[in-house]
C-alpha cells in the first residue's frame, strides 16, 4: 500500500504572534496600571427598624444595656457609662473599652445560657460631636472579644442607636 | 574586489515562555481587579477594627454613602454639604433599586462609610435620614486593622 504524501517535505507552519503579543501587552499595562492596594473593607451590622413598625410585639422582650459615651473638648472619649436598668457603672480611666468588653461578657454569661447573646440588645447613647472611630471602637467591644488564636468570640449581635443626633 | 555575499538567515527568538508569563500576569490581574470602587470615596479615612466581620456575601441591593469629616455626604462623586438635603437622591437610589428587582425595604442594605473624625451626631443624622426613607438594614464600614 502507498501512502501519499509521506515522502513530502513537511512544510514549516508558523503563526504570526505579532498581533496577539500586541494586545495581550495593551492589557498587561491596562491591568498594571488600574492596580490599587487597598486595605480590606470589613461592616458593622446596624439593625435600625422603623419605630412604629410591628416588631414590638415580639414574645421576648429582650434584655437591654444602655451604653452611653461622653466626650471631651478635644472630641475624644472621655466615659463610658453602661446601665442594664438594675445596676449602673462608669468607665472612666484606664482602658476603658476593655472594661466594657468585660461588663457585656459578665452580663451575658450571668443569663446562663452562653447561646443568649443574641438575646442581649445594646443601645447607644453617643455624644453627638464624639469622633466616629470612639463609636466604632465601643461598637466593637460590645460586639465581640479577639481571643489570643486570633479568634473572635461574638458578644452582642443586637445593636441599636438611640436619639439621633445624641444629647448636647 | 569581490564581495562573498553570506546568507542571512532569519533569527526568531523562542516568544513560548514570555507569551506564558504575560497570560499568568493578565490573569492575576484580572483576578484582582476590583470595579466595585467606584462607589468609594478616596479622602475617607475608615476607622480601624480587629474584629468586624469580613463581607461574607454581598449584598444585592446596596447605597452606599461616604461621609467626610465636615459633614458632607459624598455619593458616585457627588458632594452634598447638607444632609437633610440628600432626601431626594435617597428617593432616587430605593426606586432605582426597586426596579432592578428589590421587594422589600430590607432587602436595600446602606452601606455607611464615615470618615474616623467626623461626629458620631452627624452618622446618626445620616442614619435618621435614610430610616425617614424607611431604609432599616445599615452597614457600618471600617477598615481591617493590620
Amino acid at each position: 500500500m502507498k501512502f501519499r504524501g509521506t515522502g513530502k517535505k513537511a512544510e514549516d507552519l508558523r503563526l504570526n504572534m505579532t498581533a496577539m503579543i500586541d494586545i495581550v501587552f495593551q492589557l498587561l499595562v491596562f491591568f498594571i496600571l488600574t492596580f490599587k492596594v487597598t486595605a480590606m473593607e470589613t461592616d458593622f451590622d446596624i439593625s435600625m427598624p422603623l419605630q412604629n413598625s410591628s416588631s414590638s410585639v415580639t414574645d421576648v422582650i429582650p434584655k437591654l444595656i444602655e451604653v452611653t459615651l461622653r466626650a471631651n473638648a478635644d472630641r475624644d472619649i472621655a466615659a463610658i457609662e453602661v446601665s442594664d436598668g438594675i445596676s449602673f457603672q462608669q468607665f472612666n480611666e484606664g482602658e476603658i473599652f476593655r472594661s466594657l468588653t468585660d461588663y457585656v461578657e459578665r452580663a451575658i454569661s450571668t443569663e446562663g445560657d452562653p447561646s443568649s447573646a443574641s438575646e442581649t440588645e445594646v443601645e447607644f447613647v453617643i455624644d453627638s460631636k464624639l469622633r466616629y472611630k470612639f463609636s466604632v471602637m465601643a461598637i466593637e467591644a460590645v460586639s465581640g472579644r479577639k481571643l489570643a488564636d486570633g479568634s473572635v468570640k461574638t458578644l452582642i449581635e443586637q445593636i441599636k442607636f438611640r436619639n439621633p443626633g445624641g444629647f448636647e | 574586489m569581490r564581495f562573498t555575499r553570506e546568507k542571512h538567515e532569519i533569527l526568531e527568538a523562542d516568544m513560548t515562555p514570555m507569551i506564558d508569563m504575560t497570560f499568568q500576569l493578565i490573569a492575576f490581574f484580572m483576578l484582582v481587579i476590583n470595579f466595585s470602587k467606584v462607589d468609594q470615596a478616596e479622602e475617607i479615612q475608615l476607622p480601624k477594627s480587629d474584629i468586624a466581620k469580613p463581607i461574607k456575601e454581598m449584598d444585592l441591593y446596596t447605597i452606599t454613602l461616604n461621609l467626610d469629616q465636615d459633614g458632607s455626604v459624598i455619593h458616585q462623586g457627588q458632594r452634598i454639604n447638607d444632609i437633610a438635603a440628600i432626601g431626594s437622591l435617597l428617593q432616587r437610589e430605593i426606586h432605582a433599586k426597586q426596579r432592578l428587582g428589590a421587594k422589600t425595604m430590607d432587602e436595600i442594605v446602606a452601606i455607611i462609610r464615615a470618615h474616623e473624625d467626623a461626629e458620631t451626631g452627624e452618622v446618626q443624622k445620616l442614619i435618621n435620614k435614610c430610616q425617614e426613607n424607611e431604609l432599616e438594614t445599615f452597614r457600618l464600614r471600617v477598615q481591617e486593622n493590620k
